[in-house]
């Protein structure tokens, strides 16, 4: 008897995606706040490798969501379409839509470059420009023509305070960011992607390249982001996304398994692919 | 069982030595005979050369009676070939290379172009010279001046340059590329703020090196019919000139022995500006060249 429900729910992950979103103001999570990713039927193709498969996925105002699921699975793949660097490989196609705060981002009255500006990403490697570790900060807001020193100097302070990391570089903004080490090279990163002022922040597996006191840092640090901001990560790390996200998306070859609230996914979750990932169980 | 039978492996341990230490001989060998002959060819040139090398040698035109003959139009003259060989040639090359690495689309078509570009940049300079004279000499009248000796030597250094400037654009990582085009840099941006000033050590050492190849390169001046003597040098581009190996070239096949010492003077003149731009080129590099 179980295991022909559990059948059926494997069958039917598309709608139990929609009916726990559909849900959620019944359990009592934050009613106020609005949709910020959509993607609606949202299908990926690397020429005929068909990465991403009908996902269906909403993302909210000031959560962290995140991502998990076995290698190649299509996280990364899914996150930056969120911005549309995927579409840097040659070979992608992608069909259905993707909607961010009402607009469809495949619309061509949005330009790639508005919808980059308000949809920032920290990538998995810290990736610091061979600059001063002013200028790296400095540069989202030069690119967007803000000249003014006065500006840019406070803009600088903000992001590297925002990031948690302006009293160990205040001293030494001059200085090559190659300079530093790997955590803080990617809290300066963070303080870039913080710069332009962005509404969504993209993050591929910030701290899997980092120690664990990096790690604890820029963990803490997203959980301040929050209040601001509205965060989706990629994580291999099943604990840091217990500890981080409010919801979280299970991926698994391609397709969403099961998207819910964070506690959820990882005491009570509905499939069992998800329970066998979460728990170590998997493959 | 034992499969590496001790005794063996000492035995034959003392020859494996030997063959090393005579290797690490026989390719020091090499690289003698190749100073030596370099050594030779300058400290004779230096000698020969050194007493004519005076201010009024410097200074003076081109004549047929050694006592009096100079540098001075030859060496202008390369300065007005260079002026314009660089730019045509800097542009064209770094354009080009920008437009395979960051622009075209990866495919077979530009693979192609890509490989033949290499190629081109061993085609030898006589055959760009036959192409310089009838474009530029012939077709456009530009006859043998100035502007259509530049624009033979910029197209023939070009292939070198566009290479240069290949790799070092290929050597500036994706990942910085990617953290500009997802700050919403256009690729313009990306292009003139991260990957120019990161492959710029890279492509200047490249252009260093293809401008000395030439200034120093006779047969596309010798096809086009640039002068052995003259006496004004060129007030602009249409006019015609002298240069450098040229000059040196013309004083070799000269009877008088006396011309034999200018000859020497011409080509320390040659590679004391060689020297320069090289040294220019080192300097570049390790003062930009940064670590990723
Ligand atoms: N540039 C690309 N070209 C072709 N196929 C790609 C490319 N990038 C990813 N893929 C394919 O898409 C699928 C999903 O890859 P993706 O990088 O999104 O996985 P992932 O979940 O991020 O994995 P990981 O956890 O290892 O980072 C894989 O099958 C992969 O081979
Ligand atoms: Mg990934």
């Amino acid at each position: 008897m179980a295991e022909l429900k559990m059948k059926e729910e494997l069958d039917m992950n598309a709608t139990i995606n929609t009916q726990t979103e559909k849900k959620d103001p019944a359990s009592g999570i934050v009613q106020s706040s609005k949709p910020v990713f959509e993607a609606r039927d949202f299908n990926l193709w690397y020429g005929d490798n068909h990465a991403l498969q009908n996902i269906n996925l909403t993302f909210k105002e000031n959560e962290i969501s995140a991502i998990i699921g076995p290698s190649g699975c299509g996280k990364s793949t899914f996150i930056k379409s969120l911005n549309r660097m995927v579409e840097l490989v040659p070979v992608v196609r992608t069909e259905g839509d993707i909607v961010y705060r009402e607009q469809n981002i495949f619309d061509k009255s949005l330009s790639v470059e508005e919808l980059r500006t308000k949809v920032g990403m920290v990538f998995q490697k810290p990736n610091p420009f061979p600059k001063s570790i002013y200028d790296n900060v400095a540069y989202g807001a030069r690119v967007h023509g803000i000249r003014k020193k006065k500006v840019l100097d406070q803009i600088v302070e903000k992001s590297l305070r925002g990031a948690a990391i302006w009293d160990e570089v205040k001293d030494r903004l001059n200085a090559n960011a190659y300079g530093l080490s790997g955590g803080q090279q990617q809290r300066i990163c963070i303080a870039r992607a913080l710069a332009i002022e962005p509404d969504v922040i993209l993050m591929d597996e910030p701290t899997s390249a980092l120690d664990p006191i990096s790690t604890t840092k820029i963990e803490d640090l997203m959980q301040e982001l929050k209040e601001k901001y509205s965060i989706i990560v990629v994580t291999h790390n099943m604990q840091q996304a217990a500890r981080i996200s409010d919801k979280t998306a299970f991926f698994y070859q391609g397709y969403v398994v099961e998207h819910d609230d964070t506690k959820v996914i990882f005491e009570n979750p509905k499939d069992k692919r998800t329970e066998d990932y979460v728990s170590g169980r998997f493959g | 069982m034992q499969l590496v039978d001790k005794d063996q492996v000492a035995k034959s341990l003392g020859g494996r030595q030997l063959l090393n230490k005579s290797m690490k001989f026989l390719f020091l060998l090499c690289t003698l005979v190749g100073l030596v002959v370099l050594v030779t060819l300058i400290v004779d040139t230096v000698l020969d050369g050194w007493s004519h090398l005076t201010w009024d040698f410097l200074t003076s035109f081109s004549s047929s009676r050694p006592e009096s003959a100079g540098i001075y139009g030859a060496i202008i003259g390369s300065v007005w070939l260079m002026a314009v060989t660089a730019p045509v040639a800097i542009v064209l090359s770094v354009g080009t290379a920008l437009y395979l690495e960051e622009y075209a689309p990866k495919n077979r078509i530009t693979n192609f172009i890509t490989v033949n570009i290499s190629n081109l940049a061993g085609v030898p300079s006589v055959v760009f010279g036959l192409l310089g004279l009838t474009i530029f000499v012939r077709q456009l009248s530009l006859g043998n001046s100035v502007l259509a000796a530049g624009l033979t030597l910029a197209l023939m250094i070009m292939p070198v340059i566009v290479v240069a400037a290949q790799e070092a654009i290929r050597a500036v990582p994706s990942s910085v590329r990617e953290a500009s085009t997802g700050m919403g840099a256009t690729k313009w941006q990306t292009v003139s703020r991260i990957i120019l000033p990161a492959a710029i050590p890279g492509i200047i050492t490249g252009i260093i090196l293809a401008l000395s190849r030439a200034i120093g390169e006779t047969a596309p001046l010798v096809v086009i019919g640039v002068p052995v003597s003259l006496l004004v040098t060129p007030n602009g581009v249409f006019d015609t000139f002298q240069a450098l190996p040229m000059q040196i070239y013309n004083w070799v096949k000269m009877p008088q022995e006396e011309f034999q010492y200018l000859t020497a003077a011409g080509i320390i003149i040659l590679l004391l500006i060689l020297f320069l731009m090289n040294s220019v080129a080192i300097y570049i590099r390790n003062k930009y060249s940064k670590r990723f």
